[in-house]
């Protein structure tokens, strides 16, 4: 994948582009994307793909002008915009799922093709989605892969817990990338998306793994329900993170979408 | 020097085994271990120690602000300082503060601290902290990275509601008011405003631009806050404020206080140990929302103020406490040199004593108090002869104030409205 930059209204995005096919906006989770990401790769086998990022991520630049959920919906939809693209496949993952969902709301005749990957957005009172603004790095793992060790194993990669200065890059990156997600996704997940899915006209599939401990599976059904026409597609053996646990698995179920 | 007889307000009934059993003191604390028939007794006898204090030559007497907190069962700290606005006549009254971000409208502290000020007689100091990520954010559910900005709004409306002697339309980001007009308003134009904080540079800016006073109140002691509060008095130097004085600066210190060091450790070193054990077991993943605190805060290398050192407290007996100058305790004469070493190495003329500590029954900091209001405090009164007239940061009370009760007798009333006795 190559790494860019486009000016948009509000601030420079970076994004990473690769493949070819059809282009494929894909929309990453809290936790960020890299232009190594195995989803990306497997992706970019079939599809064009454009991967932008929240202002704050990776090394992109900030914006304190993005406070609230339409302010992200549209800022997304600019950055469509600055790409040339007109309704592309739009994927999201996680809170990237929910900024998909949202730009499909509110512009329902731009978006034919909608792919949620366990989107966040949702709120059911009898499952709670764990709090990940209130976790501790080494507990993360648990909530987020099926296979905790491995998972484990990934998150730790170049963790040097006792060097000071990696220690404040992390805090550092974890101020600009969770301080963003914050604001759509803090205290509670959840800014009325449930009230505006009806207008979702897209053809739409929904991922989700059978083992995801963070936005339970029982979410996905609460989906299918508010978007008519949805298709559920359900992953064996896989956690929230399932972009990097099940690659294949995920970009197989997006091709549903045509 | 300005000396604030401080509570904190710990619940005093954490079981021993409370860090083994429980993740946190804050924010999710176990419900269960708050007794409401005993916090009778509790909220009763810490009030009385405030007003005690009172009684004692303390210029104020402080109270703050947290929320689902087992070392700090003061979520309203008006509430509190309303009770001691009517049962004290002279002394300050501080109140660091309130949580301003948290309040909706905020115009509702301008409020409560009018009412504070007039019932008072002018005797409100006010303090106006972002409030802890604790508080702010995993309790009252502010987003983190938009705190800050609520709070600069918060704070204008509060300061213009305050002064702006006709109502006024308010279009902020976060408050929309087309009446804006308290009622009543404060005695003092504008009360004295302190604002504690964590070492960042905005708010170090903060204080110099407003001339408010900034406090550091941390728990850690002041050889650990040498290196923050330097880094406020070289702003003060860049920014070229008028002057350096040690009022534009507070500090709180866990002081205790007995006839000789012996005595102290014996007297008081388990209830310092409750305080650092238990009242300061807070989950990691209480302290430092992603966002709450800015880039350049965290860049500058100041850690949250929540963060134990390393290996935590429990590894700290009582000598590393008083070595390290968490605590300063011992004799009045140990006392005294060490709080010169404080006040002098931070240049600090506002001091807020944490003479209660942790489960501390009250007979005891009774004594711990009274040695220091009577064998410490007067030594140290005249440590800044250059600002002795320096009261841009505390209150101004109304020379002539009413005393509460002095309604007139029954009997004269029945002579006054022409009853017959």
């Amino acid at each position: 994948m190559e790494t860019k930059t486009i000016e948009t209204h509000h601030v420079p995005v970076r994004y990473f582009e690769g493949g070819k096919g059809e282009p494929l906006v894909f929309l990453h989770g809290a936790g960020g994307v890299t232009a190594e990401d195995p989803f990306l790769a497997k992706l970019a086998e079939k599809y064009h793909v454009y991967a932008p990022l929240l202002p704050g991520y990776g090394d992109s630049q900030e914006c304190g002008e993005l406070r609230e959920m339409l302010d992200i919906t549209l800022h997304t939809w600019d950055v469509v915009a600055a790409l040339g693209l007109k309704d592309p496949i739009l994927v999201g993952h996680s809170m990237g799922g929910m900024i998909a969902a949202e730009m499909a709301a509110i512009a329902p005749n731009d978006v034919s093709r909608l792919g949620l990957i366990c989107p966040a957005g949702l709120w059911l009172d009898d499952h709670p989605i764990p709090d990940i603004f209130a976790m501790l790095p080494y507990e993360l793992p648990a909530v987020l892969f099926h296979d905790v060790a491995a998972g484990t194993a990934l998150m730790t990669a170049g963790v040097a817990l006792d060097d000071p200065e990696w220690l404040k890059g992390f805090l550092v990156q974890n101020a600009r990338q969770l301080g963003m997600a914050g604001k759509i996704l803090f205290p509670v997940p959840d800014r009325g998306l449930s009230q505006r899915l009806y207008r979702v006209k897209a053809k739409t599939v929904l991922v989700w793994g059978d083992g995801d401990k963070l936005i339970a599976p029982v979410y996905a059904h609460s989906w299918k329900k508010a978007i008519a026409g949805a298709e559920l597609v359900s992953i064996p053996e896989a956690g929230h993170l399932m972009t990097l646990e099940k690659p294949g698995h995920v970009a197989a179920a997006l091709a549903k979408l045509g | 020097m300005k000396f604030t007889w401080f509570n904190l307000m710990p619940w005093p009934y954490l079981p021993d085994d409370f860090r083994e059993k429980h993740r946190s003191v804050w924010v999710d604390i176990d419900s269960r271990l708050f007794d409401p028939a005993k916090s009778h007794e509790v909220y009763n006898s810490y009030m009385d120690m405030l007003e005690y204090a009172g009684t004692l030559g303390f210029d104020g007497i402080g109270v703050n602000e947290h929320h689902q907190n087992g070392y700090g069962i003061m979520p309203s700290p008006n509430i509190i300082a309303a009770g001691l606005a009517r049962r004290t006549s002279d002394v300050g009254l501080v109140v660091l503060g309130n949580s301003i971000a948290l309040y909706n409208p905020p115009v509702r502290v301008a409020e409560e601290f009018a009412m504070l000020d007039c019932i008072s007689g002018g005797r409100l100091v006010a303090g106006f902290p972002v409030g802890t990520s604790m508080d702010t954010n995993y309790c009252y559910g502010q987003i983190p990275a938009l705190t800050r900005e609520k709070y600069q709004e918060a704070h204008d409306l509060i300061r213009r509601a305050w002064s702006d002697p006709d109502p006024f339309a308010w279009n902020g980001r976060y408050n929309k008011l087309r009446h804006v007009n308290i009622w009543p308003r404060p005695i003092q134009d504008p009360p004295p405003i302190h604002i504690p904080g964590g070492g960042s540079v905005e708010t170090y800016d903060f204080c110099i631009d407003n001339t408010y006073s900034y406090s550091y109140l941390s728990f850690s002691g002041y050889i650990r806050a040498k290196a923050l509060m330097q880094g406020y008095w070289d702003r003060v130097a860049q920014r070229n404020a008028p002057d350096e004085s040690p009022y534009r600066a507070g500090f709180a210190q866990t002081i205790c206080v007995a006839d000789t060091d012996e005595e102290a450790e014996r007297l008081y070193s388990e209830h310092v140990s409750y305080f650092y054990n238990r009242c300061l077991h807070v989950y990691g993943g209480f302290a430092d929302a992603p966002g709450y605190r800015t880039i350049k805060t965290i860049q500058t290398g100041a850690l949250s103020q929540y963060a134990p050192p390393i290996g935590g407290y429990s590894e700290l007996t009582w000598k590393d406490l008083i070595e390290q100058g968490h605590v300063i305790a011992g004799s009045p004469e140990t006392v005294r040199q060490r709080m010169e070493d404080l006040i002098k190495g931070l240049n600090v003329g506002n001091i807020f004593c944490l003479l209660h500590v942790g489960n501390m029954p009250m007979d005891k900091c009774m004594h711990s108090t009274k040695l220091f209001a009577e064998k410490v405090m007067p030594h140290l009164r005249g440590m800044f002869p250059d600002y002795k007239d320096d009261n841009r940061f505390w209150c101004k009370p109304l020379a002539k104030r009413v005393k509460p009760g002095s309604l007139p007798a029954e009997k004269e009333i029945a002579a006054m409205v022409g009853g017959k006795d």
